[in-house]
């Protein structure tokens, strides 16, 4: 049982150029949307500040736990969930992150998980509108999917 | 919040709740391969939570679902799990085209 979520995709490139757009900071960047201070190394903190639109005030915090040339790439950040006042404030619970990389027919294949979501005591609040329409047991069937991992 | 959802048990009593009706320990427990002790404990994990509320029926205690605390927890979830999926399709972007 793991707090996790999982969510994978396969691009049509060789691994080598994935594994580089995801460990070098500024290809990283570009994506992800974030303007990193420097490059990624083990042990080490990772700084600057989103630029996802929107976001463009907000800090970019993590800690560099794993680089596994061709294989894995893991970070902690803090569980903020996209919230602003969360990001703005940082909050005491952080969680994984990690990509595994694999080759597939055509390309590679990207898994990306994030966990420990059990250290998070509560939900952070979103802006996401509320709706009741669906059934409760759909509802806790989606959240047990997701806790499950 | 989380961590009182990730256990096996208690994600089966959620699930047991899911209709939103009240259930006693005993209704609750059944089919379950422990003790009705055991019910109660993880009962009280999900009550401290926020998970579940108690209610009294004469001297049985009651059961049910704390719905908006699951809606949270699952909207939040939703959030982060979509913010991966646009991510992830960003990188794809980037490194097929260049982006």
């Amino acid at each position: 049982m793991s707090n996790s979520i999982i969510k994978t995709i396969d691009i049509d490139a060789p691994l080598a150029k994935v594994w580089d757009a995801l460990t070098d900071h500024e290809k990283f960047g570009a994506w992800f949307r974030v303007a990193i201070d420097q490059p990624f190394a083990v042990g080490q903190p990772s700084t600057g500040h989103m630029t996802y639109p929107g976001y463009e005030q907000y800090p970019w915090v993590a800690r560099i736990v794993a680089i596994e040339p061709m294989k894995r790439f893991a970070y902690e950040w803090p569980a903020t969930g996209g919230d602003k006042d969360a990001m703005a404030a940082g909050v005491a619970e952080w969680t994984l992150v990690e990509f595994l990389l694999e080759p597939v027919a055509g390309g590679t294949r990207v898994t990306v998980t994030e966990s420990g979501f059990d250290r998070v005591p509560e939900p952070r609040r979103t802006d996401v509108m509320r709706s009741n329409d669906g059934g409760w047991a759909e509802q806790v069937k989606n959240i047990r999917d997701y806790v499950r991992g | 919040m989380f961590a009182a959802i990730g256990d096996p048990t208690r994600l089966d009593l959620i699930t047991r709740l899911a209709d939103g009706g009240a259930r006693s320990i005993t209704t609750l427990g059944e089919g379950l391969p422990i003790s009705r002790q055991a019910v109660a404990k993880h009962l009280d994990v999900l009550l401290n939570a926020g998970l579940v509320q108690r209610s009294h029926t004469g001297r049985e205690a009651r059961f049910a679902l704390q719905r908006q605390a699951i809606e949270e927890a699952r909207l939040w979830l939703d959030e982060v799990g979509a913010q991966w999926d646009e991510a992830l399709r960003r990188m794809k972007a980037f490194v097929e085209d260049g982006d």
